[in-house]
């Protein structure tokens, strides 16, 4: 089945040599540096071991001596305790600057604030002055390097540890429950970029997956605008809506506008604005949806919502519901 | 054969006269009641030979899951199962019982002692050892009460807090993994205070602490090294226990506590706990190098500070596994500098085993073999070790494949690797039997390939974003290929074990004899019969060099005119 997809590293990757941000770049830069000086020490090393081994190795025709023996030389050692300490050094020095170049960089004032909480098995996503809470797709805008509009996560966890990692975009920074870490995106191309959580958090550890949509003003205003309408009442889908208000679906999740304000959940306002379900489990089609309400486990064995006892004409009527939050 | 039963005897006293074969009971008993550090050193090793298959299986399905995205050959919690015990088994239940079953069976008779200085206690240890691991596998039944077959932990074999709260990890599973640690833990600890009060006080005369083989101060090392590592994980799980079922709040976040602590305690132990296994595989290179190609160690005072000077720099970098948790750039980089250090007396050790190869005349037997794969793969790991201690770049390799590719390189490549060594380099000591060198051969060859093909295609998918601890991965990453491939290479070692272990159950019926000493070595093990006797040696040796044995065969020239 799956063997027909690319087998080789393509468009979708989030490979880290790939990096499309700042703080990527910086990494980037940096990881070419060490690599230049310890592959010079693989080629230097592994070199002289191969020659020694190729030079002196025994042959048939050898004399049936002992070699000389030769108990060391303190002027060799000395020298081979000096080079790898000055080597230390440079290496230190380059990696310092980094660190406080990416982990003290200060906030422009234009920047966006957004608080990421990591959930069993999902992201909630937040942004406190826009008054928006969606979940697993994040937007955020372009960076361009003569006009910066970085984004300043603060990150934190509502259950066990979680890691943030867009590699094209930062390295990864943990989420944990009652400590609250910051890091900063600055990406200075639009498109979508992948990643996922990066600290094993459980049994669908896998399966909490993330995107990031990095979209230029324009879109980001549009989407910005879309996210804080409140929800579509539409009076055909008054009979789901009303399923999603009795059926426990609300104790859980939450519905702006709506006496649905679950937070356990995945904040469903715009469910239809995302591409995926479930952090990624599957693509977001009405079939998908019908399916995930009857029965997560059939896409995301143990992720934390119970299926829910809905009869055909219940799971219609909310699939049919859900479909207008758009 | 006969050779073991006579010493079915041994373990209760003097060699006694009776050469006759006991009962198959007998001799289960005698093995059982034995104190002879000879006889445990075996009993670890069989132990922890049975766990390397059993681990290596568990890595092989998991391998196997992951061959292509979306398998349903495991699901979630039995694949989280494995790789959670995979870990805790290869750390505890292969590397740390066969290194120190191995200095059990070797120190005493490489510094001419009769026996361990408390033989006893060191049965205890074994014993120990042995019911922790009985305690950890049980959970597989136990885990959910004896009903729900198939409980073992899933929570990693770093067992982040919070996750191990009842709240998160309900059922008993973890219970059974952080009992098992610490019985366990009681007996390497048991293990380490031996090896160090043997080496302190029952050394031969003439053996001074710089005439010690670098193997013995090797262990003198490790010994103190684990006493310092094992406390702390012994407390954490005493927390750990707390928080389960006292109502403790160390952990527990939803009670205030705070998942740090666990992360902190968890590596003060788990950092130095790598330099635990790998410094056991650095005694077994001091042996075999210099023998096989005939030349006294090089730099051997180096050597002796360099293995001290990595223990202590040791203790100070264990915050280089959690860059990513939002240290201040101040700490990063002070870890960061730390870390690096490391790699100074490590790199005093590789060029002094280079430098004792060059001028050499290199035998390329198998135990040989087995070390020049660990010199390149040592030198590889401690390459990419450097940069993961490079912390921006770490933010981006921790905990994606990257880092399973570099810690295999170090406990496979290295550790594994000179595990392999000194089986066959000692294998005819305790047997009086050779290993097949031709199988020895096939087994190198095709183990190195395929652990090449395995590990080194994980630093490629480690940088194009794979994360560790996942079950499936999407089929649109662009992983599929390179994951293939680690199978493919996954499955070759494992056929490569398969060869090994049956060479080695082989060899002991249809072995050739190997005589006191088949690889004309330079230790004092080498002076006893194949297998030594009871008590070791008949009259306590004398020595005057590093190399006794050297001296005995050239007279003429020896070696303690030249030592520093
Ligand atoms: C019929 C009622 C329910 C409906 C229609 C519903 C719908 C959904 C949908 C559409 C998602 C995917 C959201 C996304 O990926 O953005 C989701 C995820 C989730 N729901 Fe529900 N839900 C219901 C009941 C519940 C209940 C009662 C709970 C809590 C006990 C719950 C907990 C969760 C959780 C934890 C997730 C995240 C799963 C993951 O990605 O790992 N849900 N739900
Ligand atoms: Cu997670």
């Amino acid at each position: 089945m799956s063997l027909k997809a690319p087998l080789f590293a393509q468009g979708k990757t989030p490979s880290t040599l790939a990096p499309a941000s700042t703080a990527a770049h910086q990494i980037f830069d940096l990881s070419i540096f060490v690599v230049t000086i310890t592959g010079a020490i693989f080629l230097a090393v592994g070199g002289l071991l191969a020659t020694a081994l190729y030079k002196f190795r025994a042959r048939r025709s050898d004399p049936m001596i002992e070699p000389a023996q030769i108990y060391g030389s303190t002027q060799i050692e000395l020298a081979w305790t000096v080079v790898p300490i000055l080597i230390v050094v440079v290496l230190f020095l380059t990696t310092a600057r980094i660190i406080f170049a990416i982990q003290d960089a200060p906030k422009p004032p234009g920047a966006l604030d957004v608080t990421a909480i990591g959930h069993q098995f999902w992201w909630e996503f937040r942004y406190p002055k826009y008054g928006i809470v969606t979940a697993n797709e994040l937007h955020i805008p372009v960076s361009p390097e003569l006009a910066p509009k970085p984004t300043f996560l603060k990150l934190t966890s509502a259950d066990v540890n979680h890691s943030f990692w867009i590699p094209q975009l930062a390295g990864k920074t943990d989420l944990i429950a009652n400590h609250v870490n910051t890091m900063w995106l600055a990406p200075q191309k639009s498109g979508l970029f992948l990643g996922q959580c990066a600290q094993f958090c459980g049994s669908q550890h896998a399966m909490m997956l993330l995107r990031v949509y990095v979209d230029t003003p324009e879109q980001f205003d549009a989407w910005i605008k879309n996210q804080q309408r409140s929800g579509r009442q539409d009076a055909q889908v008054a009979a789901g809506r009303k399923v999603f208000e009795t059926q426990a679906c609300m104790n859980c999740h939450a519905v702006a506008g709506t006496a649905a304000a679950g937070r356990f959940g995945p904040d469903l306002t715009h469910l239809m604005s995302r591409a995926t379900l479930a952090s990624g489990a599957m693509d977001n089609t009405p079939e998908n949806l019908r399916q995930w309400i009857k029965a997560p486990d059939t896409f995301k064995q143990s992720a934390l919502m119970p299926a829910m006892q809905l009869n055909d004409e219940q799971l219609d009527q909310v699939t049919a519901y859900l479909l207008t939050l758009k | 054969m006969s050779d073991y039963s006579v010493s079915a005897h041994e373990a209760f006293g003097p060699p006694v006269s009776v050469k006759k074969r006991g009962t198959f009971l007998e001799s289960l008993h005698a093995w059982v009641v034995t104190v002879d550090h000879k006889r445990l050193g075996i009993l670890y090793i069989l132990y922890s030979t049975f766990f390397l298959l059993v681990a290596g299986a568990e890595a092989l399905l998991m391998r196997l899951q992951l061959a292509y995205p979306h398998n349903q050959l495991l699901s979630p919690q039995v694949y989280n199962r494995f790789f959670t015990m995979h870990g805790t088994t290869m750390v505890f239940l292969v590397g740390m019982p066969f290194l120190f079953g191995f200095g059990n069976y070797i120190v005493p008779l490489q510094i001419g002692a009769r026996d361990m200085a408390f033989p006893r206690l060191n049965a205890f240890s074994f014993w120990l050892t042995a019911f922790g691991g009985l305690l950890l596998y049980y959970s597989f039944l136990g885990g959910g009460g004896l009903y729900g077959v198939g409980n073992a932990p899933d929570v990693g074999w770093f067992a982040y807090a919070p996750l191990t709260a009842r709240s998160f990890s309900p059922g008993h599973a973890t219970d059974y993994w952080a009992l098992a640690l610490i019985v366990s833990g009681f007996g390497t600890l048991g293990t380490a205070v031996n090896i160090i009060a043997t080496i302190v006080s029952m050394r031969c005369k003439g053996m001074t602490l710089m005439r010690m083989p670098l193997f013995t101060w090797l262990f003198l090392v490790v010994s103190m090294l684990t006493l310092v590592t094992i406390t702390p994980l012994t407390a954490a799980q005493f927390m750990l226990l707390i928080d389960r079922y006292l109502g403790g709040h160390f952990f527990d976040t939803q009670a205030g506590g705070s998942s740090l602590v666990w992360i902190h305690f968890f590596w003060i132990f788990g950092h130095p706990e790598v330099y635990v296994l790998v410094m056991p595989a650095f005694a077994i290179a001091n042996e075999v190098i210099p023998v096989f190609c005939r030349k006294a160690i090089f730099g051997y005072p180096a050597m002796v500070a360099a293995s001290v000077g990595i223990m202590f720099v040791s203790l100070g970098v264990w915050a280089h596994h959690m860059f990513t948790v939002g240290m201040t750039s101040v700490s990063n980089a002070f870890f960061t500098l730390s870390t690096m250090l490391v790699g100074v007396p490590t790199g005093i050790k590789i060029f002094n085993w280079i430098a004792t190869l060059w001028g050499g005349r290199i035998r390329f037997t198998t135990p040989m073999l087995f070390c020049i794969g660990f010199l390149f793969q040592f030198l590889i790991a401690g390459l990419t070790g450097i940069m993961l201690s490079v912390s921006p770049w770490d933010w981006q390799l921790h905990n994606s494949y990257f880092v399973i590719a570099h810690f295999h390189y170090v406990l496979v490549g290295a550790v594994v690797f000179c595990i392999f060594a000194a089986l066959y380099f000692w294998y005819p000591k305790a047997t009086g039997k050779l290993m097949d060198e031709t199988l020895g051969k096939w087994h190198f060859w095709l183990f190195t390939i395929g652990f090449h093909i395995t590990f080194d295609t994980m630093h490629f998918l480690g940088l194009l974003g794979m994360p560790r601890s996942i079950y499936t991965y999407q089929p649109d990453r662009g992983w599929n290929f390179l994951n293939l491939i680690v199978s493919i290479g996954g499955v070759i070692q494992g056929i490569a074990v398969l060869i090994f272990a049956f060479n080695f159950v082989r060899s002991y019926f249809r072995g050739k004899i190997a005589g006191d000493d088949p690889w004309d070595a330079w230790t004092l093990e080498w002076t006893t019969s194949s297998p030594p006797p009871a008590y070791n040696f008949e009259q306590t040796p004398e020595v005057h060099s590093r190399r006794p044995l050297w001296d005995l065969k050239h007279p003429d020239d020896p070696d303690w005119e030249y030592e520093a």
